[in-house]
Protein backbone atom coordinates (compact mmCIF):
# COMPACT_ATOMS: atom_id res chain seq x y z
CA UNK A 1 0.00 0.00 0.00
CA UNK A 2 2.81 2.40 0.85
CA UNK A 3 4.34 1.64 -2.55
CA UNK A 4 1.20 2.95 -4.27
CA UNK A 5 1.30 6.14 -2.24
CA UNK A 6 5.03 6.47 -2.85
CA UNK A 7 4.62 6.30 -6.62
CA UNK A 8 1.67 8.71 -6.61
CA UNK A 9 3.61 11.25 -4.53
CA UNK A 10 6.88 10.74 -6.43
CA UNK A 11 5.23 11.17 -9.82
CA UNK A 12 3.45 14.26 -8.52
CA UNK A 13 6.69 15.73 -7.18
CA UNK A 14 8.70 15.04 -10.33
CA UNK A 15 5.99 16.29 -12.70
CA UNK A 16 5.60 19.41 -10.56
CA UNK A 17 9.34 20.00 -10.78
CA UNK A 18 9.26 19.53 -14.55
CA UNK A 19 6.34 21.96 -14.72
CA UNK A 20 8.33 24.60 -12.83
CA UNK A 21 11.17 24.33 -15.31
CA UNK A 22 9.16 23.99 -18.51
CA UNK A 23 6.10 26.20 -18.13
CA UNK A 24 6.62 29.53 -19.87
CA UNK A 25 4.29 31.59 -17.72
CA UNK A 26 5.84 32.27 -14.27
CA UNK A 27 2.41 32.19 -12.67
CA UNK A 28 1.83 28.60 -13.78
CA UNK A 29 5.37 27.77 -12.67
CA UNK A 30 4.52 28.98 -9.16
CA UNK A 31 1.36 26.87 -9.15
CA UNK A 32 3.36 23.84 -10.31
CA UNK A 33 5.80 24.43 -7.46
CA UNK A 34 2.91 24.48 -4.98
CA UNK A 35 1.75 21.10 -6.30
CA UNK A 36 5.31 19.81 -6.12
CA UNK A 37 5.61 20.91 -2.49
CA UNK A 38 2.37 19.20 -1.49
CA UNK A 39 3.47 15.95 -3.16
CA UNK A 40 6.82 16.24 -1.40
CA UNK A 41 4.99 16.61 1.91
CA UNK A 42 3.32 13.29 1.10
CA UNK A 43 6.76 11.73 0.64
CA UNK A 44 7.83 13.20 3.99
CA UNK A 45 4.79 11.61 5.62
CA UNK A 46 5.75 8.25 4.14
CA UNK A 47 9.18 8.72 5.72
CA UNK A 48 7.52 9.34 9.11
CA UNK A 49 8.55 12.99 9.22
CA UNK A 50 5.17 14.25 10.32
CA UNK A 51 6.20 17.60 11.74
CA UNK A 52 8.37 18.47 8.75
CA UNK A 53 5.57 17.48 6.37
CA UNK A 54 3.07 19.78 8.03
CA UNK A 55 5.60 22.60 8.30
CA UNK A 56 6.23 22.10 4.59
CA UNK A 57 2.55 22.43 3.72
CA UNK A 58 1.88 25.38 6.04
CA UNK A 59 5.08 27.38 5.63
CA UNK A 60 6.08 26.52 2.10
CA UNK A 61 2.94 25.73 0.17
CA UNK A 62 1.05 28.29 2.23
CA UNK A 63 3.11 31.34 3.12
CA UNK A 64 6.04 31.28 0.69
CA UNK A 65 3.84 30.49 -2.29
CA UNK A 66 1.51 33.38 -1.41
CA UNK A 67 4.58 35.65 -1.43
CA UNK A 68 5.53 34.32 -4.86
CA UNK A 69 2.03 34.78 -6.22
CA UNK A 70 1.95 38.37 -4.94
CA UNK A 71 5.28 39.21 -6.57
CA UNK A 72 4.31 37.54 -9.86
CA UNK A 73 1.06 39.52 -9.86
CA UNK A 74 2.97 42.73 -9.04
CA UNK A 75 5.73 42.27 -11.57
CA UNK A 76 3.28 41.00 -14.14
CA UNK A 77 5.03 37.76 -14.93
CA UNK A 78 6.85 39.40 -17.79
CA UNK A 79 6.79 38.19 -21.34
CA UNK A 80 7.99 34.66 -21.72
CA UNK A 81 11.72 35.00 -22.19
CA UNK A 82 13.35 32.55 -24.52
CA UNK A 83 16.47 31.21 -22.91
CA UNK A 84 19.82 31.88 -24.47
CA UNK A 85 20.79 29.62 -27.35
CA UNK A 86 23.80 28.13 -25.61
CA UNK A 87 22.30 27.64 -22.19
CA UNK A 88 19.06 26.23 -23.57
CA UNK A 89 21.06 23.21 -24.69
CA UNK A 90 23.71 23.23 -22.00
CA UNK A 91 21.36 23.58 -19.01
CA UNK A 92 19.37 20.36 -19.51
CA UNK A 93 22.57 18.58 -20.57
CA UNK A 94 24.22 19.62 -17.33
CA UNK A 95 21.19 18.43 -15.37
CA UNK A 96 21.27 15.09 -17.16
CA UNK A 97 25.01 14.67 -16.54
CA UNK A 98 24.50 15.52 -12.87
CA UNK A 99 21.68 12.95 -12.66
CA UNK A 100 23.92 10.27 -14.18
CA UNK A 101 26.77 11.06 -11.80
CA UNK A 102 24.43 11.00 -8.81
CA UNK A 103 22.89 7.70 -9.90
CA UNK A 104 26.32 6.12 -10.30
CA UNK A 105 27.30 7.40 -6.88
CA UNK A 106 24.14 6.01 -5.32
CA UNK A 107 24.14 2.65 -7.09
CA UNK A 108 27.81 2.15 -6.31
CA UNK A 109 27.45 3.16 -2.71
CA UNK A 110 28.22 0.48 -0.17
CA UNK A 111 25.61 1.77 2.26
CA UNK A 112 23.61 -1.28 3.26
CA UNK A 113 20.76 0.78 4.64
CA UNK A 114 19.76 2.08 1.22
CA UNK A 115 18.28 -1.29 0.28
CA UNK A 116 16.37 -1.55 3.53
CA UNK A 117 13.23 0.19 4.68
CA UNK A 118 15.00 2.13 7.37
CA UNK A 119 15.51 1.69 11.05
CA UNK A 120 12.88 0.15 13.26
CA UNK A 121 10.07 2.58 13.97
CA UNK A 122 10.11 3.94 17.48
CA UNK A 123 7.00 5.46 18.94
CA UNK A 124 6.86 9.21 18.51
CA UNK A 125 9.48 9.39 15.73
CA UNK A 126 9.18 12.70 13.93
CA UNK A 127 6.44 14.13 16.11
CA UNK A 128 6.56 17.79 17.18
CA UNK A 129 7.46 16.69 20.70
CA UNK A 130 10.66 14.98 19.63
CA UNK A 131 11.64 17.64 17.10
CA UNK A 132 10.99 20.42 19.59
CA UNK A 133 13.05 18.71 22.27
CA UNK A 134 15.93 18.33 19.83
CA UNK A 135 15.63 21.95 18.69
CA UNK A 136 15.75 23.30 22.21
CA UNK A 137 18.46 21.03 23.58
CA UNK A 138 20.91 19.53 21.12
CA UNK A 139 20.39 21.98 18.26
CA UNK A 140 19.76 25.15 20.25
CA UNK A 141 22.56 27.07 18.57
CA UNK A 142 21.45 26.34 14.96
CA UNK A 143 17.90 27.15 16.05
CA UNK A 144 18.91 30.58 17.36
CA UNK A 145 21.09 31.14 14.32
CA UNK A 146 18.10 30.37 12.10
CA UNK A 147 15.96 32.90 13.93
CA UNK A 148 18.64 35.58 13.56
CA UNK A 149 18.88 34.71 9.88
CA UNK A 150 15.13 35.14 9.48
CA UNK A 151 15.27 38.51 11.25
CA UNK A 152 18.12 39.70 9.02
CA UNK A 153 16.24 38.53 5.92
CA UNK A 154 13.07 40.34 6.97
CA UNK A 155 14.93 43.60 7.63
CA UNK A 156 16.87 43.19 4.38
CA UNK A 157 13.71 42.65 2.37
CA UNK A 158 12.16 45.81 3.82
CA UNK A 159 15.30 47.81 3.04
CA UNK A 160 15.51 46.41 -0.48
CA UNK A 161 11.90 46.85 -1.47
CA UNK A 162 11.05 50.18 0.14
CA UNK A 163 10.51 53.23 -2.02
CA UNK A 164 13.42 55.61 -1.75
CA UNK A 165 14.95 58.60 -3.47
CA UNK A 166 17.58 58.15 -6.11
CA UNK A 167 16.41 54.82 -7.37
CA UNK A 168 13.67 56.06 -9.64
CA UNK A 169 14.22 57.27 -13.14
CA UNK A 170 15.30 60.94 -13.36
CA UNK A 171 11.85 61.89 -14.64
CA UNK A 172 10.26 60.65 -11.49
CA UNK A 173 12.30 62.92 -9.26
CA UNK A 174 10.52 66.05 -10.45
CA UNK A 175 7.19 64.56 -9.59
CA UNK A 176 5.49 66.86 -7.12
CA UNK A 177 5.26 65.57 -3.66
CA UNK A 178 1.89 64.14 -2.88
CA UNK A 179 0.00 66.36 -0.47
CA UNK A 180 0.39 65.08 3.03
CA UNK A 181 -2.80 64.22 4.71
CA UNK A 182 -2.50 65.51 8.22
CA UNK A 183 -4.95 63.90 10.47
CA UNK A 184 -6.40 66.02 13.20
CA UNK A 185 -4.90 64.53 16.30
CA UNK A 186 -5.97 65.24 19.84
CA UNK A 187 -3.56 67.05 22.06
CA UNK A 188 -2.60 64.03 24.02
CA UNK A 189 -1.82 61.15 21.72
CA UNK A 190 -0.04 58.86 24.09
CA UNK A 191 3.42 59.12 22.57
CA UNK A 192 6.66 58.41 24.42
CA UNK A 193 7.60 62.10 24.68
CA UNK A 194 4.34 62.81 26.41
CA UNK A 195 4.97 59.90 28.66
CA UNK A 196 8.28 61.56 29.60
CA UNK A 197 6.46 64.71 30.59
CA UNK A 198 6.60 66.79 27.40
CA UNK A 199 3.11 67.95 26.51
CA UNK A 200 2.78 68.51 22.79
CA UNK A 201 0.55 71.21 21.36
CA UNK A 202 -2.32 70.06 19.19
CA UNK A 203 -1.53 69.83 15.52
CA UNK A 204 -4.43 71.82 14.16
CA UNK A 205 -7.12 72.73 16.52
CA UNK A 206 -7.48 71.79 20.12
CA UNK A 207 -10.03 69.15 20.68
CA UNK A 208 -12.59 70.05 23.23
CA UNK A 209 -12.80 67.22 25.62
CA UNK A 210 -14.69 67.12 28.82
CA UNK A 211 -11.53 68.23 30.57
CA UNK A 212 -11.31 71.30 28.39
CA UNK A 213 -8.81 71.92 25.61
CA UNK A 214 -5.71 69.78 26.03
CA UNK A 215 -2.25 71.02 25.22
CA UNK A 216 -1.05 74.59 25.21
CA UNK A 217 -1.15 76.29 21.80
CA UNK A 218 1.83 78.25 20.66
CA UNK A 219 4.57 75.86 21.70
CA UNK A 220 6.80 74.48 18.95
CA UNK A 221 5.90 71.11 17.63
CA UNK A 222 8.26 68.68 19.24
CA UNK A 223 7.52 65.74 17.01
CA UNK A 224 5.55 62.68 17.73
CA UNK A 225 8.19 60.72 19.57
CA UNK B 1 9.63 1.26 -0.11
CA UNK B 2 13.39 1.03 0.14
CA UNK B 3 15.25 4.18 1.09
CA UNK B 4 17.11 4.12 -2.23
CA UNK B 5 13.90 4.99 -4.09
CA UNK B 6 13.52 8.18 -2.10
CA UNK B 7 17.15 9.06 -2.82
CA UNK B 8 16.55 8.52 -6.55
CA UNK B 9 13.55 10.87 -6.45
CA UNK B 10 15.54 13.49 -4.55
CA UNK B 11 18.40 13.26 -7.06
CA UNK B 12 15.96 13.69 -9.97
CA UNK B 13 14.34 16.74 -8.34
CA UNK B 14 17.76 18.26 -7.62
CA UNK B 15 18.92 17.77 -11.21
CA UNK B 16 15.72 19.22 -12.66
CA UNK B 17 16.26 22.27 -10.47
CA UNK B 18 19.91 22.61 -11.46
CA UNK B 19 19.06 22.39 -15.15
CA UNK B 20 16.31 24.97 -14.68
CA UNK B 21 18.60 27.44 -12.91
CA UNK B 22 20.94 27.29 -15.89
CA UNK B 23 18.34 27.33 -18.65
CA UNK B 24 15.76 29.89 -17.52
CA UNK B 25 16.29 33.64 -17.72
CA UNK B 26 13.45 35.01 -15.61
CA UNK B 27 14.87 35.58 -12.10
CA UNK B 28 11.54 34.56 -10.57
CA UNK B 29 11.75 31.16 -12.22
CA UNK B 30 15.44 30.90 -11.26
CA UNK B 31 14.37 31.36 -7.63
CA UNK B 32 11.71 28.69 -8.07
CA UNK B 33 14.33 26.29 -9.45
CA UNK B 34 16.59 27.04 -6.47
CA UNK B 35 13.65 26.01 -4.28
CA UNK B 36 13.51 22.74 -6.20
CA UNK B 37 17.18 22.06 -5.50
CA UNK B 38 16.76 22.79 -1.78
CA UNK B 39 13.72 20.52 -1.65
CA UNK B 40 15.63 17.70 -3.29
CA UNK B 41 18.28 18.05 -0.59
CA UNK B 42 15.54 18.11 2.04
CA UNK B 43 14.08 14.85 0.78
CA UNK B 44 17.52 13.20 0.92
CA UNK B 45 18.06 14.49 4.48
CA UNK B 46 14.73 13.09 5.64
CA UNK B 47 15.30 9.79 3.87
CA UNK B 48 18.63 9.41 5.67
CA UNK B 49 16.99 10.37 8.96
CA UNK B 50 14.54 7.48 8.39
CA UNK B 51 17.38 5.17 7.44
CA UNK B 52 19.34 5.79 10.65
CA UNK B 53 16.32 6.16 12.88
CA UNK B 54 17.44 9.54 14.21
CA UNK B 55 15.65 12.83 13.99
CA UNK B 56 18.69 15.03 13.39
CA UNK B 57 18.12 14.93 9.64
CA UNK B 58 14.61 16.29 10.13
CA UNK B 59 15.99 19.16 12.21
CA UNK B 60 18.46 19.89 9.42
CA UNK B 61 15.58 19.85 6.93
CA UNK B 62 13.74 22.42 9.04
CA UNK B 63 16.84 24.64 9.09
CA UNK B 64 17.09 24.28 5.30
CA UNK B 65 13.48 25.44 5.05
CA UNK B 66 14.37 28.52 7.13
CA UNK B 67 17.30 29.28 4.85
CA UNK B 68 15.06 28.84 1.80
CA UNK B 69 12.47 31.22 3.24
CA UNK B 70 15.16 33.85 3.90
CA UNK B 71 16.51 33.43 0.38
CA UNK B 72 13.03 33.86 -1.08
CA UNK B 73 12.42 36.99 0.98
CA UNK B 74 15.62 38.71 -0.10
CA UNK B 75 15.34 37.47 -3.69
CA UNK B 76 11.79 38.68 -4.12
CA UNK B 77 12.76 42.02 -2.53
CA UNK B 78 15.52 42.32 -5.14
CA UNK B 79 13.07 41.51 -7.94
CA UNK B 80 10.64 44.16 -6.68
CA UNK B 81 13.50 46.69 -6.52
CA UNK B 82 14.54 45.78 -10.09
CA UNK B 83 10.94 46.20 -11.22
CA UNK B 84 10.71 49.62 -9.52
CA UNK B 85 13.75 50.82 -11.45
CA UNK B 86 12.11 49.61 -14.66
CA UNK B 87 15.13 47.49 -15.49
CA UNK B 88 14.58 44.41 -17.63
CA UNK B 89 13.62 41.39 -15.54
CA UNK B 90 16.13 39.13 -17.19
CA UNK B 91 19.22 37.62 -15.59
CA UNK B 92 21.21 38.00 -18.80
CA UNK B 93 20.58 41.74 -19.04
CA UNK B 94 21.39 42.46 -15.40
CA UNK B 95 25.15 42.23 -15.76
CA UNK B 96 26.41 45.42 -14.11
CA UNK B 97 28.45 43.43 -11.60
CA UNK B 98 29.89 41.31 -14.38
CA UNK B 99 33.25 43.06 -14.27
Amino acid sequence: MSAVFFFIAAIGAISGALGVVMLRNPFYAVLALAGHLVSLAGLFLLLRAEFVAFAQVIVYAGAVMVLYVFVVAYVGGGEALPSGAVLRVLGPLFGLALAIVLSIAMLGSSLKGIQGKGAAYTLGFGTPRHIGTLLLTKYLFPFEGASILLLVAAVGAVVLARRRRGLEEPGDLERPEAPRIRAISPGYIGSMAEGAGVRLPPRHEPVESEFGPVGAPGQPDGGGW
Amino acid sequence: MAIGWYLVVSAIIFCIGAGGVLARRNPLVVLLCLELMLNGANLALIAFARMWGGESGQVFALIVMVVAASEVTVGLGLIVAIFRRRLPIDVDELSELHG
